[in-house]
């Protein structure tokens, strides 16, 4: 390591960093800025819907002049309005709700993946990660067609007669749940997977031989275990779950309140980008601690491989 | 590991496989029915895939999905590579922490934040939104991705043999392209596949950047699924998902192929 | 080395009829599809013995271990602990316990936790616990290593460690796979007398798999010779080095001079008459009859070289062709005319030898009528 950064030469070093490095500065940090600035802009009818533009032609007057056109006028309307409170708690308890979900049906496929023949493990990973190249939307929207009341679901169940009337799934929060179990489900999975996977069979061999029955090694052993996995897995699920746009829209109802929901109709609809803004910079508020948290786990997973 | 726990893991595979594939094979089922209504059998036809290829729209948007997938799934690849051994070889720059989070960030971002901030900063500089913008704001985000990739497989990469390469006299660069690059290809490989899926399924992250005479895909699906399920829908879905399953089948049949025959050549002194 | 103990010496159930096994293999096998790992194979172990499985890898030493432990469940035979069938009975409710291979120390747990493991299982009361981890981290000498987890420690920490914890449910017998394989050479040697008195001060019985036959002859009191999931020989290391039953055997454990040729008897006694024509004497002829091809096998260190001829029967002469070194003992490879290559070697107990020999000098070897054993198979 030392000796190749010596004999590494500064500059293609220096490119290697500074180009991602600017590309990500430029078109992903500088926006959050810009959203910023806008979330304390008012609403006009013009393009860009906003006031004040800024403009190089300002010089330093116009510029503070319309510094003090700014105000938290729009974070003082999103607190004073239970709509957009409610949304963000029933986001985050969605999202709380089918990460859990995700995990009791992700942690037994990834366990028995773990567990299989080491010659079908590549395949099965491979079973796994295949669903999620194929189209997110499609995956949605696959689910249309089976939990509509006239569904194949229900013509199912109608067949095996377990039901009289048809279960109403489709558009309610039921079908959120449902939505995102199925499209996360690889990103839960995978994480699971890797650490149980390297995990040492013959911990459990030897939690069994110190008098644990196959459960009770289970939970002493195995679980504590592929703690790191579970919490990476659920981070990878309940982070982007919370702001989730496609599946609340195409699978749940009108009164399945999400953020992503409310942020697309404030932006399309109203076309109030301010106030769109606004909720986006209190999202990222929100979502900042188990970002960073994620991240550094991350970081230090990979450092230590 | 036989007895009970053998049947359990057997049927939580049966049960988590299912339910990854049963809607997926239910939508190519139904792609190919008579009828209009898409959840009723009406008998084996391939009139919904004749409709969808006199969709003019539809095909329009396709293309402009496939350009802008090629390209920004090729950038980012670059970009994404560069960043991943950024990480993994420098261990100590300025900036490294901010870098990192960087990189890591935009893989849980939610996309309507990603989106949103992404058209505020073009409209801010005055950027004409369109296809250029789509392709931009999808690099992005799908570099992070190939950064991920390309980091693990990099991770476990042996660092004399470039150590060895310099030391029978090549230069720095040369040791790179001429013996990492080539051993990290497969990873290299995946992080540009990721990245053209990403880009070709992106719905969010395209509505917000996107403007007039750039609809994708995605975009037109979405409009068209707000309206209702059609069996024309799930035929352009059904084709979507064959190019992507042959891309799959392709690429992991040439790195078994290539497995087999390292294994062979290592066998045969 | 143990054999010199007192007590140690008139230890030899093995050949008291009246004995009771302890652990009792009846016919066992264990197949993995159309592989057996172990074939058809009966062995009794006695209480308080220290037992080696030695072996190849691949030769069934580690399934026969895991099988008693309850990981592997035999294709067919029995297995008695005790006098009771072990048969279906589960890891966690035999009276056995194991020192696995990669220790298997719970990365999760401090060294503390990892000893008490077992004991909790059992529902034992805290105190009581607390005072038998105490007692056990005495043993091992790793009392100030209590609060740390297994990746502070070093190698042979681990190791005594995952001895502590197998033995801390004071378990009628343990079993350990490979002991010893992850240390190094100088440690492994230290920790092989620990092993020893360690087992002789808790009476244990202890089984223990190892392919290293050094560390097989020092520790155990009897030792297995396995190939192809059948036992070869049982014997204590004496026995097994100095009589082999089996070419296997004799190849497998030290080094060995071949000769094959067929059994004659002469009006002296009997002899060994090679293909080219020597005749050995020998001084007896084990199972062979007259007539039989058989093999003679006679360890380098009982072999002599010498520039003479020296005055016995069994002496051939040939061209040094390879020296080896080693400090103690000098191993000379001698060419016999016919192509063959006979290994003599010395103990190096002088520091300077006069006219040593030296390559392609002319050699005799010889050894006497009683320093080989005759083999039938």
């Amino acid at each position: 390591m030392k000796l190749l950064r010596r004999l590494f030469p500064a500059i293609g070093s220096r490119l290697v960093i500074a180009v991602p490095y600017l590309w990500l500065l430029c078109l992903f940090l500088i926006p959050f800025v810009i959203v910023f600035k806008i979330s304390l802009s008012q609403v006009t009818i013009a393009m860009p819907p906003y006031m004040p533009v800024f403009g190089l032609e300002d010089g330093v007057s116009g510029f503070l002049e319309k510094l003090r056109g700014l105000s938290l006028e729009n974070y003082v309307w999103l607190f004073g309005d239970p709509l957009y409170i409610n949304a963000y708690l029933s986001s985050l308890y969605i999202a709380a709700v089918s990460t859990l979900l995700t995990l009791l049906v992700g942690y037994p496929l990834a366990y028995g993946m773990a567990r299989a023949p080491a010659n079908l493990r590549p395949l099965l990973l491979m079973m796994v990660i295949l669903p999620f190249w194929t189209s997110f939307l499609i995956r949605v929207y696959a689910w249309i067609g089976i939990l509509k009341p006239e569904g194949l679901l229900n013509q199912f169940l109608f067949f095996l007669g377990v039901i009289d009337e048809p279960l109403i799934i489709l558009n309610t929060t039921r079908a959120v749940y449902i939505g995102i179990v199925y499209s996360y489900l690889p990103f839960m999975v995978l994480p699971l997977y890797a650490t149980l996977e390297k995990m040492d069979y013959s911990l459990i061999e030897a939690a069994e031989d110190l008098g644990c029955t196959r459960l009770s090694a289970f939970w002493k052993i195995t679980f504590p275990l592929s703690l790191p996995g579970i919490v990476a897995g659920c981070m990878l699920v309940f982070i982007p779950a919370v702001g989730e746009f496609v599946i609340p829209d195409l699978l749940g109802g009108p009164r399945t309140l999400m953020i992503g929901k409310t942020l697309w109709s404030e932006f399309f609809s109203n076309r109030d980008w301010p106030v769109a803004s606004a909720v986006a910079i209190v999202l990222l508020m929100i979502l900042v601690l188990p970002i960073v948290y994620f991240q550094r786990t991350q970081a230090r997973a990979r450092e230590q491989a | 590991m036989a007895g009970t726990w053998g049947r359990f893991n057997v049927v939580a595979l049966v049960l988590g496989f299912a339910f990854l594939y049963l809607p997926i094979v239910l939508l190519i089922i139904f792609s190919f029915n008579e009828s209009r209504l898409v959840t009723v059998w009406a008998g084996f036809s391939t009139r919904w895939y004749g409709e969808m290829l006199n969709n003019r729209g539809l095909l329009d948007a396709a293309w402009v999905t496939a350009r802008v997938a090629f390209l920004s799934a090729t950038v980012a690849t670059v970009l994404g590579t560069m960043a991943a051994v950024a990480l993994t070889r420098y261990v100590r720059f300025r900036g490294r922490l901010l870098f990192s989070g960087m990189v890591f960030a935009p893989l849980v971002m939610p996309e309507v934040i990603t989106g949103l901030s992404l058209l505020l900063l073009f409209v801010a500089i005055g950027f004409d939104r369109g296809f250029a913008t789509v392709t931009l704001a999808h690099i992005t985000f799908s570099m992070c991705f190939v950064a991920v990739v390309v980091q693990s497989r990099l991770i476990s990469f042996d660092e004399s043999l470039e150590e060895a390469a310099m030391d029978l006299g090549a230069t720095p660069a040369k040791a790179f392209f001429q013996v990492t690059l080539p051993v990290i290809m497969p990873a290299v490989i995946a992080g540009w596949m990721l990245a053209f899926t990403l880009s070709l399924d992106d719905l969010v992250i395209a509505s917000f950047t996107s403007g007039p005479g750039a609809t994708t895909l995605p975009m037109k699906i979405y409009s068209q699924v707000r309206l209702g399920v059609t069996p024309e829908i799930n035929a352009v879905c059904t084709i979507l998902i064959g190019i992507v399953a042959i891309g799959v089948i392709i690429t992991s049949l040439v790195n078994k192929r290539r497995e087999v025959l390292r294994r062979r050549e290592e066998a045969t002194p | 080395m143990k054999s010199l103990g007192s007590t140690r010496r008139t230890f030899a159930p093995w050949a008291d009829p009246d004995a009771k096994p302890f652990i009792r293999f009846e016919n066992v096998s264990k197949r993995f599809g159309d592989f057996a790992a172990v074939d058809n194979l009966s062995l009794d172990i006695y209480e308080r013995e220290f037992f080696a499985l030695l072996g190849a890898s691949g030769c069934g030493k580690t399934t026969l271990l895991r099988m008693l432990g309850g990981f592997e469940r035999p294709t067919s035979g029995r297995i008695l602990l005790d006098g009771q069938n072990m048969l279906g009975i589960p890891p966690h409710r035999r009276p056995v316990n194991m020192m696995f291979q990669s220790y298997a120390l719970f990365p999760h747990m401090t060294v503390e936790g990892n000893i008490a493991f077992g004991l909790k299982q059992e529902g034992m009361p805290k105190a009581e616990i607390a005072e038998r981890v105490q007692r056990m981290l005495k043993l091992v000498k790793l009392e100030s290593f209590a609060k740390r987890k297994p990746h502070q420690l070093s190698g042979g920490q681990r190791q005594r460690v995952a001895l502590a914890r197998s033995l801390a449910k004071r378990p009628k017998v343990l079993l350990l796979d490979e002991p010893l394989g992850a240390l190094d050479k100088k440690l492994r040697e230290e920790t092989q007398f620990e092993l020893v008195d360690l087992q002789y001060e808790l009476g244990l019985t202890f089984m223990v798999v190892t392919h290293d036959q050094e560390e097989a002859m020092t520790m155990a009191d009897r030792i297995a010779v396995m190939d192809k999931g059948q036992v070869e020989q049982v014997a204590p290391p004496q026995e097994i080095y100095e009589a082999p039953a089996s070419r296997f055997v004799a190849d497998f454990v030290g080094s060995i001079n071949m000769f094959e040729g067929t059994l004659i008897r002469e009006a002296g006694g009997p002899q060994l008459k090679d293909r080219s024509g020597l005749a050995f004497d020998i001084a007896d002829s084990g199972d062979a009859s007259p007539g039989e091809t058989a093999w003679l096998a006679v360890r380098p260190e009982k072999v002599r070289i010498s520039r003479e001829r020296p005055e016995v029967q069994n002496a051939i002469d040939g061209e040094v062709w390879d020296i080896a070194y080693f400090g103690d003992m000098t191993v000379y490879n001698v060419r016999l005319d016919d192509g063959r290559v006979v290994k003599a070697s010395t103990i190096n107990s002088l520091r300077r030898l006069e006219d040593a020999l030296t390559w392609h000098d002319r050699a005799w070897i010889s050894f006497s009528a009683d320093a080989g054993v005759v083999l039938t198979r």
